[in-house]
């Protein structure tokens, strides 16, 4: 071929062969046993080749840009921190999210990380690999940033120092594990769907945009660089879910029932996994751009919509929980923060019950949910707090077995009744908390009892502090738990009165005054 | 009719690359949140390197883009000359 | 209110994360790679065992025969976290882009011998499917390998091999010659003289133990390969041509010198933990070095005729002599 043909060409030929033209069948070995992960789920691929793929970056294009990106991201983030930045936030009552998003978010990341690593060793295809090994060292990327980000915090305020030890341990923690664990083990097809297609394109705009939105509104513009600079390779990675959907479906019409009950999975489980952040965006942000209900009609039932729309040529329908996520996103934020306000010797961040206006707010952004159930309840926490009897659930909570989280949820319809469902294995019973869970846990049930649940394995003597001896006489489970959680005291409990409030009042105060 | 949208950081080379969007796409619509800047367009929205390059006064590769995205929606499809996001319905 | 934060002098409540003070036994600040790296992989209450392989855990240490106290004793010399890594990736792709655009410029492609281009693109150019496997194999590593330490190092590599990949592709594009590609693609796939290094690579995608797919890849076989190709038959064209395919793969050359140094500190602390390490290191070098030889030969032969015996001898010499420094006597 001459010159100008080797010159012109276009964007796609040259990705092509700077990707799967490197590509060849191996003759030593069988293809199945190279790549013996991609046939057990079911899923039937005739062709790799005709996987198109969607961002086309070549690993030079790749770090000239993302250096650039870094290189941005660590001067503010050095600006920000030489500078205090953490007093310009609005109170200190939003560094509370900081925690929380310390404890759930970089630990999953990092299992995204591992994840798409696998998945980029594993997938026959070259498009696919290639793409599933970028979004792997992205995910290295993410967890990284997201832990430089907060260091400096950490260094002035409560509970974040152990995060690295509470993220296998918390009891709170384990819907996300569980989530993540769930997905790294399933099948490679399945951890797609998950992980790069329910996860990735249809919820974590739901966390980085209107979230990160809200934390440069409230003055933390580390997160807010890092957020949208991880949300910028998240472009990329959407685009490598649902390409991989749409490539599952074009390959065999057989894939369709097994992509669909996926879909309607891992939909409902990362429903589950975001109610925390609805809590967030609702009632700890003091400074609020959009309630977490309209952030979920955005981007899950607009967005979520054109998508199964969009997919329907293939024969996918909605999934089957949309419309109790729909009929959930008025009540999830305010059940979670209850719930956790209830629970004040058992997490690392802080709670409260909203101020007068901002309980106005709240009205007003759920006008058919938050005055007739939510408004009372606090209000009457609100009296108890101040009249001496703040409340303090001692005990320990009933899990899902499939989603982990704690029993809290509603039954469809009804928001005075709590939802529970059971199922049968082996002789043994075991507790959901939806329909769409019990129907995860009925099609595999012997996957879904090896579920850890901490209020269970603390019984078995299985959540003790290192070193603990449970096997002499009389020994009691769970009698440290702080220990076990390496829980700081002055972390725990009422935003009011901590020591985080106290240091940030003063701080400021000095910074204000001569 | 579903939308297609992106959003972006805000900051200047951004702010050229929305007025080519709006330029190219008639009925963008544009919204504003701290930080950050979404544009939805009806079923397909596209950004035209010419249009930037026009917009941003020196020459622009499309993979730029990656240096300000937030997030994007609708199928992707990337040339050297256009950047295309569009849904079938 | 405008207030200037930046005169506040606060007293830090602590100076780093918890389990990082316990690490380094003391609460002082710690690095960026420090903090982005050490004891970040979960341990312990796993929800399921992978349905793929259910005799292990997701993460196990039973993957490989190697053991460790401690996993993250296999810090990189380097201290890549993504960012390091990146900026240092971004810092030679951008050197590489010049030299890339300069031979474009400059027209020293097409001004080059056409003898010496037909020598050199035949010996380079199949490398490109060598440097493919080699992204797989690592991937290998960092997908099952245990603790972020040696993961992300493993990560990082593959996506460098990605790179290398591309770049003698575009070696062969600045030569504006997509034949040769296709060529050289045929020469790997049925060519007698690529056929045992091909063989090589490929028991490496069935090998089950993470760390001997490792000292097999990128001790055994690319301690031979990058020092015969990058350094030595460069220096051969440089002498006889010029130094055009010296400047379009200077990015491998830095890479294999930087690597190198990751590499060598991964032998070393791992054969330090215990002797059965040690004994299980110089096992699988002497084996898979043996191995290389007989794959590289053939590709020697081509790049140096007559002389490429003596040029293999002594880079196995100095192979030994990086296991021996490393303290694994073969």
């Amino acid at each position: 071929m001459d010159m100008k043909v080797a010159k012109k060409l276009g964007l796609k030929e040259r990705y092509s062969l700077m990707t799967r033209d490197l590509a060849w069948d191996t003759t030593f070995h069988k293809m199945e046993d190279v790549f013996p992960q991609t046939t057990y789920e079911g899923i039937k691929i005739h062709d790799w080749d005709k996987w198109e793929d969607p961002f086309r970056l070549t690993m030079d294009a790749y770090w000239k840009y993302q250096s650039e990106k870094e290189r941005k991201l660590y001067a503010i983030l050095d600006g920000f921190n030489q500078n205090n930045g953490h007093l310009s936030v609005t109170d200190a009552r939003y560094i509370n999210v900081l925690k929380l998003f310390l404890g759930s978010t970089p630990p999953l990341e990092l299992m995204a990380a591992r994840g798409f690593s696998m998945m980029g060793r594993q997938m026959n295809g070259a498009g696919p690999r290639v793409a599933c090994q970028m979004q792997a060292v992205d995910e290295y990327r993410h967890f990284q940033t997201q832990i430089h980000s907060i260091s400096n915090y950490n260094k002035y305020y409560n509970g974040m120092d152990e995060f690295a030890h509470q993220q296998s341990r918390m009891w709170y923690l384990s819907d996300g594990k569980s989530f993540f664990d769930d997905a790294i083990t399933a099948g490679p097809f399945e951890f797609m769907v998950a992980i790069g297609f329910a996860f990735e394109y249809v919820l974590t705009n739901i966390l980085f945009v209107p979230f990160i939105s809200g934390a440069a509104y409230n003055g933390d513009m580390a997160a807010m660089t890092v957020g949208f600079s991880a949300q910028s390779d998240e472009a990329r990675h959407m685009t490598l879910g649902l390409e991989c959907i749409k490539f599952m479906l074009e390959q065999d019409p057989d894939n369709l029932p097994i992509v669909q009950r996926w879909i309607d999975k891992w939909t409902w489980r990362g429903t589950r996994k975001l109610a925390s952040v609805g809590m967030m965006m609702d009632y700890m942000l003091p400074k609020r751009i959009m309630s977490f209900k309209e952030a979920w009609e955005m981007y899950v039932e607009d967005n979520g919509g054109s998508l199964f729309k969009d997919l329907a040529r293939y024969g996918i329908t909605i999934p089957k929980c949309f419309s109790q996520t729909i009929e959930e996103k008025e009540h999830v934020s305010h059940q979670s923060w209850i719930g956790f306000y209830m629970k004040p010797e058992a997490t690392p961040f802080h709670t409260w019950i909203p101020t007068p206006d901002e309980m106005d707010w709240l009205s007003e952004k759920y006008p058919n949910t938050f005055d007739q159930y939510y408004r009372p309840v606090l209000e009457y926490l609100d009296q108890q707090e101040k009249a001496g009897n703040r409340f303090n659930n001692k005990t320990a909570p009933m899990n899902c077995q499939v989603c982990v989280s704690t029993m809290k949820f509603n039954e469809p319809g009804d928001p005075m009744e709590m939802c529970f469902r059971e199922s049968i294995y082996n002789g043994e019973k075991f507790h959901t908390c939806s329909d769409h869970c019990k129907e995860i846990f009925d099609n595999e049930p012997e996957k879904y009892v090896q579920t850890f649940i901490s209020s269970h394995q603390v019984l078995q003597g299985n959540c003790e502090p290192d070193g603990t001896d449970v096997n002499v006489p009389d020994f009691k489970p769970g009698q440290n738990m702080l220990d076990y959680w390496k829980l700081d005291k002055r972390a725990l409990g009422d935003f009011n009165g901590s020591e985080d409030q106290k240091n940030f009042a003063q701080w400021r105060e000095q910074a204000t005054k001569n | 009719m579903s939308n297609a949208f992106i959003a972006f950081q805000k900051n200047d080379e951004s702010r050229c690359i929305v007025e080519a969007i709006i330029e190219d796409n008639p009925g963008a619509m544009v919204v504003d949140q701290p930080s950050m800047v979404k544009i939805d367009v009806p079923n397909r929205l596209v950004i035209k390197r010419e249009t930037v390059e026009e917009k941003i006064g020196r020459s622009f590769d499309l993979q730029e883009l990656q240096l300000h995205l937030i997030t994007i929606s609708g199928h992707l499809d990337e040339t050297d000359d256009e950047f295309t996001l569009s849904w079938n319905s | 209110m405008a207030i200037d934060l930046r005169t506040v002098s606060i007293t830090p409540l602590r100076q780093t994360f918890g389990h990082l003070a316990r690490r380094m036994g003391a609460d002082k600040p710690a690095s960026r790679y420090i903090e982005a790296t050490m004891d970040l992989q979960p341990v312990e209450n796993f929800h399921y065992r992978p349905t793929w392989e259910p005799q292990y855990d997701i993460f196990d240490q039973t993957r490989t025969k190697i053991t460790m106290k401690d996993w993250y004793a296999l810090k990189d010399p380097r201290q890549y976290y993504y960012g390091a890594w990146t900026l240092a990736r971004g810092r030679m792709q951008e050197i590489a882009e010049g030299d890339f655009d300069l031979v474009d410029e400059m027209g020293l492609a097409a001004a080059y011998p056409a003898a010496g281009k037909d020598e050199a693109l035949k010996v380079f150019l199949p490398l490109r499917h060598v440097a493919w496997g080699s992204n797989l194999n690592k991937a290998y590593v960092s997908s099952y390998g245990y603790g972020i330490a040696i993961s992300q190092a493993a990560c990082y590599a593959s996506m460098d091999q990605l790179g290398v990949a591309q770049y003698v592709t575009r070696l062969g594009m600045a030569f504006n010659d997509l034949d040769s590609l296709a060529d050289a693609k045929a020469a790997w796939l049925n060519g007698a003289e690529w056929h045992e290094l091909r063989r090589y690579v490929e028991d490496l995608m069935v090998e089950k133990d993470w760390f001997e797919v490792l000292v097999a890849q990128d001790f055994a076989l690319e301690g031979l390969l990058y020092p015969l190709i990058y350094e030595r038959f460069n220096e051969k064209l440089n002498a006889a041509y010029g130094p055009v395919f010296s400047m379009l793969t200077r990015f491998q050359r830095e890479w294999y010198g930087e690597t190198t140094k990751w590499m060598d500190s991964v032998l070393k602390v791992a054969g330090a933990d215990n002797a059965d390490n040690k004994a299980q290191l110089a096992a699988w070098i002497k084996h898979w070095r043996d191995r290389a030889v007989v794959a590289l030969k053939p590709v020697a032969a081509l790049a140096f005729g007559a002389e490429a015996d003596a040029v293999m001898d002594e880079l196995v010499q100095n192979l030994n002599a990086r296991a021996a420094k490393a303290g694994i006597a073969l």
